[in-house]
């Protein structure tokens, strides 16, 4: 049985709102989801009842804290399907989980002359972070290439395999095309030659199941609030056997064992990389909305927005004009599209003012953008609570605007 | 010629017309780019470009009988729209006229609202551009 799109709008109250005198059609999705009432309400019910600093605190408020704070941590390694709680690290999302590894994995194991590999379908976040470590080191970054639609060129892939390879970092689902790439086999073939494998989570997380153990890869890096959850925070999985040969990211409190003024021995995972302390109210808050995904279920998600992406790319291909852009045969509910001659920012701006939200430029894919030729794009991307009748009013405002300009 | 002032209290009644309809006002903008006069294709290049602008701008100013004579294009329609709303008030004038224009047009037709935040941060780095040439043109004069 399909969902009740109506029911779980009303769960978003930021939804009921008119922008422009028109009522909000929130396609931006793939920059952030918005979040239900139950992740307001347990961020607001932390900071009324249980604020207190966890770990540590001989009270009553820090021991409800600090269970909350790690029951969140359990929900997320069945989320994913970890081995266990302690393989899941709290950061503040996809890009800084990508940098603790970048930056502790560079201090053992990447040597001058090794081999990291990323694809060309990456965002910014997963190309900077590894071009200064090849800096630092003297390493060599490698692109996996990409077809026109969008995929990348698996042959190409296993080609820049070698014992060199230190680290293969590649998105799951691309957030400028939708793109889902062929991660299993990936890993595979990595592995095969030794590297590990980092997966970029932010887009799959939030559209396809995850099981990390499956998978196999050695990391996952994914952020809350693509998640329906808060902004701030992510969480990086690492397989224990990877995480403990790894050395600590940053120093401060929570992650040490013992300090003297001589020397210093570190925590356990999943503590050992999280200095500080923590952002307690999000993460107790994200337990909501992962709870809020399990109640729907993946599958019945992905059905759903799988619907809206062809529902979608059927009606936009009827305006003149219309140039999708991305047509991989795997893809999450990502719409990515120029019209004829105009610029994306252009389509964006007249879409705003028709209370469409849309995200429009390079989505901070820049080298993606410059393999496809293009500027950039404009790009509409689908969640559970989005519903066919506001796909229609996309279509519309695109056939008023593609109609003015074409006249 | 019309003062700086009366040429903005146009730009002010226009844009009264269009009222709250930000449909139509986004397409008077963009129609509005059409009047900018062809950009020279050769000074279409990198150090002629705005920064700080989320679109590319291109800007260049030359003196024409002690006036300035500004010349602009951009890639997206809007950008142009809004630097043609500009030129219709600045081009053509005196550089103390334009270094002590004062651009209330910009407030009164709402243009924050219109435009959005991020652009308005583009939109400022073009007037500081425009009186930055015109600085520029009343040195040379001046030496």
């Amino acid at each position: 049985m399909g969902l009740d799109i109506e029911k779980i709008r009303g769960l978003f109250p930021v939804l009921h709102q008119e922008v422009h005198g028109k009522p909000l059609v929130y396609f931006d999705n793939a920059a952030t989801t918005q979040k239900p009432q139950a992740v307001l309400d347990a961020l607001t019910n932390y900071y009324q009842h249980d604020n207190s600093n966890i770990h540590r605190g001989a009270h009553a408020l820090a021991d409800r804290a600090t269970r909350y704070f790690e029951e969140t941590r359990e929900a997320i390694q069945h989320f994913i399907n970890a081995r266990e709680a302690a393989e899941v690290i709290f950061t503040k999302g996809t890009t800084e989980g990508i940098n603790l590894v970048a930056s502790t994995f560079r201090r053992k194991f990447v040597e001058k002359g090794d081999e990291i590999i990323i694809s060309t379908l990456e965002h910014h976040s997963n190309i900077v972070p590894w071009q200064m470590l090849c800096e630092e080191k003297g390493a060599i970054l490698k692109v996996i290439p990409i077809n026109e639609a969008g995929e990348i060129l698996f042959e190409e892939f296993e080609k820049l395999l070698s014992p060199k390879t230190k680290l293969v970092s590649i998105v799951h689902a691309s957030n400028a095309l939708g793109t889902i790439n062929p991660v299993k086999q990936v890993i595979d073939a990595a592995h095969a030659v030794g590297a590990k494998v980092l997966l970029d989570g932010a887009q799959s997380s939030s559209h396809l199941n995850i099981d990390v153990q499956e998978l196999d890869c050695d990391f996952f890096a994914f952020s809350a609030h693509k998640l329906y959850g808060p902004t701030g925070l992510g969480c990086l999985y690492g397989k224990r056997e990877v995480f403990e040969t790894m050395p600590p990211y940053q120093g401060g409190g929570e992650m040490i064992k013992e300090v003297t003024f001589e020397k210093t021995t570190y925590n356990e995972i999943p503590f050992k990389f999280e200095a500080g302390t923590p952002n307690i109210g999000d993460v107790i808050a994200f337990k909501a909305a992962i709870d809020f995904i399990n109640e729907l279920g993946k599958d019945a998600i992905r059905a759903h927005e799988d619907e809206l992406l062809s529902y979608a790319n059927e009606q936009l291909s009827q305006i003149k004009g219309f140039l999708p852009v991305g047509t991989a045969k795997e893809k999450v509910s990502v719409l990515s599209f120029n019209i004829n001659a105009m610029h994306p920012y252009d389509v964006g701006m007249m879409l705003d003012a028709n209370g469409i939200a849309v995200r429009t430029g390079h989505h901070c894919t820049q080298p993606l953008m410059k393999r496809l030729g293009l500027e950039g794009t404009v790009r509409a991307s689908f969640s559970v609570y989005n519903s066919k009748s506001e796909i229609d009013k996309l279509a519309e405002g695109l056939s008023r605007i593609a109609r003015i300009k074409n006249k | 010629m019309s003062s700086i002032q009366e040429v903005q209290d146009e730009i002010v009644s226009e844009f009264e017309i269009l009222g709250d309809d930000k449909e139509s006002t986004i397409y008077y903008i963009m129609e509005l780019g059409g009047s900018l006069e062809d950009f020279p294709e050769n000074e279409r290049i990198e150090e002629n470009t705005i920064k700080g602008c989320q679109s590319k701008v291109w800007l260049i100013a030359d003196e024409k009988d002690g006036k300035v004579h500004f010349q602009a294009d951009s890639n997206t329609d809007i950008t142009k729209g809004l630097i043609s709303l500009l030129l219709r008030v600045l081009n053509y004038r005196s550089p103390e006229e334009i270094i002590k224009a004062e651009l209330n047009f910009v407030e009164r037709i709402g243009m924050g609202s219109i435009i959005g935040s991020q652009r308005s941060n583009g939109f400022a780095s073009m007037i500081k551009q425009i009186k930055l040439y015109a600085l520029a043109i009343q040195t040379k004069q001046n030496a």
